[in-house]
């Protein structure tokens, strides 16, 4: 048998070994921390450096070439690579922003940058990932180092009951994408995602297990993604964990799961795209109808977020449906690069949206009501454009980011024929703008009830402008990053 | 002789099991990790039912796998519990209840 065994291709997975070897080495190095300040001041800025080098790998070894490795486990193509380089960048912010507001509450411990660094690794796996096992292992590395993330604070009676809920909740989302894994392996006799659609294509496969593993697939993608009716961990930890934690949960792991959705749907399952595509545009209309209504109701901005989250999930379902009409596929390429492209300018805004809350945040305050920002722009007249910026993108109006993403997929919507959807999206995307313009009204006529001065160190500064102004830049030109997406994918599928 | 078909519908029905203990269990969280465990197991029955009657190993090799996430995530469960007793200074699920809106 021994002499069978060739040694995989290490190459495609360059940026995975650098980034594990290095969280391991800072692990190490953080059983030292004790011993002198200088290691504990060290940790931070290693862990910077590790995702700048592991970005910078990923750029390095890009290129059109779809390669597989580790027996067939793991795949190295342009939509990784594009998706990893992402991601790398929306990691890095999350970073920079939770700094201050860490140091100041005693949370900017080892343990923190190390999870962070687990978790990144865990979406990277997830986002090239070509084998069921490699989709879990990926998607568990991520969830359990998310859920340990929440619970940092230990003496937090509210990041605590987040943190239970969003384990329990989680862990029942991995059940039943397992046992959807379960039942697929069954019918298809590979663990495969190539296989599978292969094995779907020859008619190899028993289709009754087939749609019975396929329902409890997506409700394990729809508790991931946060989509309603699997949605009811989204608001709770969002308002429950540290602003830093909702920051990281409200923006990388959706590059890595929409990633994940694309691997074991688009990849996989293509062929029974008609029954999940129904399944998405049931969760998809109670998304962006649930999302909206109940966001107007709250309070707390972290909340609000948490349902605003829910609503554009709903919008990215939306933009997932619309690939195969009948049998007719050649509008899959427009639709999922819509979907990419709505996921980029999400993830831009959610950062640039919890970085103000951090922003306002302080020793012993916590930003995180409507009332706290009140009065924005006679404290500080820079921020509050770039929170204007923020909202008025996420509510889609012209000229931001949001809305050429919501236009482009309500657009691929109409091209594949759900006229009356995209009506009733519309509808509830314009009472959703209520509660953006509702922030924006606060800040520029109410009187300011905290009048603290905002400090904050300049590199916070300089990256949360240049977020909003990317915000505002890839409104005014959005063909540059749709080009992108589209390019991307006709190399990668 | 066992069929594909007796397994498959014992681990459902643990599956079951499982899914409805965490949603009509209202009082013990440690319940709750026992009902996680129970889906994960019943997972793993699944997978080496079907792993035997296909001929094939990956699904056992998967089992491995799913065992020692399974593992890990009780850890990191018991863990956040221990935090919420020292919180709270109780386990019972209704107690986690101040987060609502």
């Amino acid at each position: 048998m021994l002499q069978n065994f060739i040694a995989p291709d290490l190459t495609p997975a360059l940026p995975e070994i650098f980034l594990l070897s290095m969280a391991c080495a800072i692990l190490l190095l953080s059983a030292f921390t004790h011993r002198t300040r200088l290691i504990a001041a060290l940790i931070g800025p290693l862990t910077q450096l590790t995702l700048v080098g592991c970005a910078v790998l990923t750029y390095l070894t890009m290129d059109t070439q779809t390669v597989l490795t580790f027996s067939n486990m793991f795949v190295d193509d342009l939509l990784g690579d594009f998706l990893k380089l992402i991601l790398m960048v929306a990691v890095t912010t999350v970073l920079v922003y939770s700094r201050d507001y860490l140091a100041v509450r005693n949370l900017e411990k080892p343990e923190f940058y190390l999870l962070v660094l687990f978790a990144t690794l865990g979406m990277m796996v997830m986002i090239s990932a070509s084998h069921l096992i490699t989709v879990y292992l990926g998607l568990e590395l991520l969830s359990l180092s998310l859920y340990a993330l929440v619970a940092i604070d230990r003496d937090s009676s509210r990041a605590t009951e987040a943190a239970m809920k969003y384990f329990i909740l989680g862990a029942l989302a991995s059940g039943l994408l397992l046992y959807g894994m379960s039942m697929i392996y069954g019918a298809t006799g590979t663990l495969e995602i190539g296989g599978i659609a292969q094995a779907i294509d020859n008619h190899a496969a028993n289709s009754g297990l087939m749609i019975f593993g396929l329902v409890f697939l997506v409700a394990g993608i729809g508790f991931k993604l946060g989509a309603v009716p699997f949605h009811m961990w989204i608001p709770d930890v969002y308002q429950g964990a540290p602003t830093p934690m909702t920051l990281l949960i409200g923006s990388a792991p959706k590059l890595a799961a929409f990633a994940m959705t694309l691997r074991l749907l688009v990849y996989g399952l293509f062929d029974l795209a008609g029954h999940w595509q129904a399944m998405f545009m049931i969760m998809a209309v109670l998304s962006i109808a649930l999302g909206n209504l109940a966001a107007i109701a709250q309070t707390n901005l972290k909340r609000m977020l948490g349902y605003s989250t829910i609503s554009h999930m709903g919008f990215l379902l939306l933009a997932l449906m619309s690939g195969v009409v009948g049998d007719d596929k050649h509008f899959a390429l427009n639709a999922y690069s819509v979907a990419m492209y709505y996921v980029v300018a999400y993830v831009m805004m959610s950062l640039g949206s919890f970085g103000m809350i951090l922003l306002l945040s302080r020793a012993g305050h916590e930003a995180e009501n409507l009332d706290d920002f009140k009065g924005l722009n006679k404290r500080s007249p820079w921020f509050a454009a770039m929170m204007m910026i923020f909202m008025l993108s996420m509510a889609g109006i012209p000229f931001f980011v949001g809305f050429f993403a919501k236009f482009s997929v309500l657009l691929a919507a109409v091209d594949a024929g759900y006229l009356s959807l995209v009506i009733f999206a519309v509808i509830f995307s314009l009472i959703g703008a209520f509660y953006y313009l509702r922030v924006i009204k606060l800040m520029y006529f109410d009187p300011p009830i905290d009048t603290a001065p905002i400090e904050a160190r300049l590199d916070m500064r300089v990256l949360l402008s240049a977020n909003g102004i990317g915000v505002a830049l890839f409104g005014l030109f959005p063909n540059m990053l749709m080009a992108l997406c589209t390019a991307t994918l006709i190399h990668s599928m | 002789m066992i069929s594909l078909s007796h397994t498959l519908i014992l681990a459902a029905l643990l599956f079951t099991i499982g899914v409805v203990g965490i949603f009509l269990n209202r009082k013990n969280l440690i319940v709750l990790l026992m009902s996680i465990e129970l889906m994960l197991l019943a997972v793993n029955i699944n997978f080496v039912a079907f792993s035997h009657f296909l001929n094939d190993l990956a699904g056992q090799v998967f089992v491995l796998f799913t065992l020692t996430v399974a593992a890990a995530e009780a850890g990191i469960g018991l863990a956040i519990l221990v935090v919420m007793f020292r919180n709270l200074s109780s386990i019972h699920v209704d107690d986690l209840d101040t987060l609502k809106g």
